[in-house]
């Protein structure tokens, strides 16, 4: 698939104004600024990105609880997510939802959710309407090694299918729900295998590759869009981090080596990316390390701007309810 | 004007909403050949579009219709309470919670359909009347029609609506006739019933009964019986129990002095609870006697039949409460 410079350098972009917004999170939350739970998706942005770039703005998407770098790969804006991080009312959800919920539905998200598995049902609800409408429109749902074990990831995938309805199922395989290894838990080899199961093609991915990434989905894509139903597409990848920032702190005994994190850091997505634009002579280092700094600079932006964002009113409290408002009892 | 069976009252407002928006289309399991009457006649009219059949799915389809919603489609769902418990994570975490959670940004404007069969041996997986629980989850727009015409009105207000509302359809009353005016007759030319707008169905001076569903026919008899001892009950139906009508509750109190409450639900965290709460935070000034509720005993339904009947509320437990008021 050819693919032309403005895209790979939108990969690249995305990358790393992914990398960016999570090391200033890291940072923060360090600090002290923000509390909760926020799930670093660092080391797995080819999977989000790739899959992203090859929608149209008009796709949907749903992601999980690790959904810093789903909104972002769809070209959200991060002030907004970040300001939301921080609890003001500039953010998506104007403080509603915080890290787990970064969703911004102008560009086709349709929530982050933070019970596992539990956003498939939504997003295969979003490709039944494309369907009923007669629209063009695919919808994509972001799951991990984890989630496919929920009933919901069983029921979605196979209502999806005996419907036909236009959706990639994309598991981003990270290997561990928490500490605990997905060989421990998933009965096959790789989740992939499933697909047979609800006659739809499976395919796995290297998911440190963006560019294999945005292959195989735009596949799935097409496949979608004309009528021959859902794909799943499972990229295997890796969380560089502790499951949730702070859990490092509570957790009691190790469950992967950290030769194993070392190995993963060395296949990391945004060198093998630039590497190969430097290599085939797309870009060179030099613009590549720009965009790396550029992107920097709106992450640095979009720090200031939720800092400078003010706190909700107490009385935005009972707002956002209903859409048709009833009276609190 | 004509009477129409409660079943067909909810056939003739899918009908009806589902000619009016192309975007209303209906989903559940065997709702094609619509095994409980309420979809009969759709599939030909609609299309298998718009009518489909689910897989025993219930999260899946449950979810799928706030996703459809999102999108700017107007689902309504079939199922049975009792199934309900399958798709609780996507009633709770995705129907109930969504439109908050992100600040506002998507309407979700779905109906959950869920019937209430009990009493008819169908033992405690197949009986639940499960409205409070949900009553205790904000976001959720909660329905209990007691006669056709109200099923109607609200089945249409409630399609219409743009938030997540669940109907609550005593099965008990399916069966039952009642008058529903001809669109022909209406001013506007349908019928709409407004959510939060209580039915007072009698007018009394003496006790106030709150009955709900299929409480509301064992009411109007257990106040037809008090009435021949010269006993002047006030019926009134919340008919929404989110959002409640309890300016018309609290005012009734404040005229009677006395509160009777009807629920077949279990009584522990009721409606019928709510609503004592809300009348003894808010009326207590009102009151001559203590409140009492007729709720379902706090067991499982047991299959036996004369086990079973003691569980509900009944003409004669309503007519006990009411002279304990007034003692």
């Amino acid at each position: 698939m050819a693919i032309d410079k403005d895209l790979l350098m939108l990969m690249l972009r995305r990358m790393w104004l992914i990398r960016h917004f999570e090391t200033t999170v890291i940072d923060i939350y360090a600090k002290g600024e923000f509390g909760g739970a926020a799930h670093p998706y660092i080391g797995e942005e080819a999977v989000a990105v790739g899959a992203c770039v090859a929608m149209e703005d008009t796709d949907y998407i749903a992601g999980n609880h690790r959904s810093h770098g789903h909104p972002l790969a769809k070209g959200g804006d991060p002030k907004r997510a970040m300001a939301e991080l921080l609890g003001r009312v500039d953010g998506y959800c104007k403080g509603k939802g915080g890290s787990m919920h970064l969703a911004d539905f102008s560009v086709g998200i349709l929530g982050e959710s933070g019970i596992l598995g539990s956003s498939l049902p939504v997003a295969t609800g979003a490709a039944l309407a494309s369907k009923i409408k007669g629209e063009d429109f695919i919808s994509a749902v972001f799951f991990g090694d984890g989630a496919s074990n929920q009933g919901a990831c069983h029921e979605s995938m196979n209502l999806a299918s005996v419907w036909k309805l236009p959706i990639v199922f994309i598991c981003e395989n990270n290997q561990y729900a928490v500490t605990t290894s997905y060989r421990d838990t998933v009965a096959v080899e790789h989740v992939s295998d499933r697909a047979s199961a609800y006659n739809m093609p499976g395919v796995l991915v290297d998911g440190q590759d963006v560019v294999a990434m945005y292959e195989a989905v735009s596949e799935a894509i097409a496949r979608a869009r004309a009528g021959e139903g859902p794909s799943l597409v499972e990229g295997l990848t890796y969380r560089y981090e502790e499951h949730s920032l702070g859990l490092g702190r509570i957790r009691r005994g190790e469950y992967r080596p950290e030769e194993e994190i070392a190995e993963w850091q060395k296949r990391d997505p945004i060198v093998i990316h630039e590497k190969r634009l430097v290599e085939q002579g797309i870009a060179t280092q030099e613009e590549c390390d720009a965009v790396s700094a550029e992107v920097a600079g709106q992450i640095e932006e979009a720090l200031e701007f939720a800092r400078n964002s003010p706190f909700p009113n107490p009385e935005e409290l009972y707002d956002d309810m209903f859409a048709d408002a009833i009276p609190q009892p | 004007m004509p009477e129409t069976v409660f079943v067909n009252a909810i056939n003739e407002a899918l009908a009806e909403e589902m000619r009016r928006d192309e975007s209303v289309f209906i989903m559940g399991e065997d709702i094609k050949r619509s095994i409980y009457g309420a979809t009969m006649g759709l599939l030909d009219e609609f299309g298998e579009k718009r009518v489909l059949d689910t897989p025993l799915s219930e999260n899946a389809f449950f979810g799928s219709a706030v996703g459809a919603a999102a999108v700017g489609m107007r689902p309504v769902v079939e199922t049975l309470t009792s199934f309900m418990w399958v798709a609780m994570d996507q009633l709770v975490s995705q129907a109930a919670k969504m439109r908050y959670m992100f600040g506002g940004q998507v309407d979700l404007p779905v109906v959950y359909r869920a019937t209430m069969y009990y009493g008819g041996s169908s033992a405690a997986h197949h009986s639940d009347r499960s409205y409070p629980m949900f009553m205790n989850m904000p976001g959720l727009k909660i329905v209990a029609p007691s006669n056709p015409a109200d099923m109607k009105g609200l089945m249409k207000t409630a399609i219409r609506d743009n938030d997540v509302v669940i109907m609550f359809e005593d099965g008990t009353l399916f069966g039952n006739r009642g008058e529903v005016p001809a669109n022909e007759d209406l001013p506007g030319g349908e019928l709409l019933i407004p959510f939060g707008q209580a039915n007072t169905l009698r007018e009394g001076t003496d006790v106030t009964v709150v009955a709900i569903a299929g409480s509301v026919p064992l009411a109007l008899a257990a106040a037809d019986e008090l009435a021949a001892d010269g006993v002047s009950v006030e019926v009134i139906d919340p008919r929404t129990l989110v959002p409640l009508d309890k300016a018309t509750i609290l005012a009734s109190v404040e005229k009677t002095g006395r509160l009777v409450i009807a629920d077949p639900a279990h009584k522990v965290c009721s409606a019928a609870s709510e609503i004592a709460s809300i009348v003894a935070e808010e009326g207590f000034w009102s009151l001559q006697a203590p409140i009492a509720k007729v709720a379902s005993e706090q067991v499982h339904i047991p299959y036996s039949p004369v086990l079973e009947k003691l569980v509900y509320p009944t003409q004669e437990k309503i007519v006990a409460a009411a002279r304990g008021t007034l003692e």
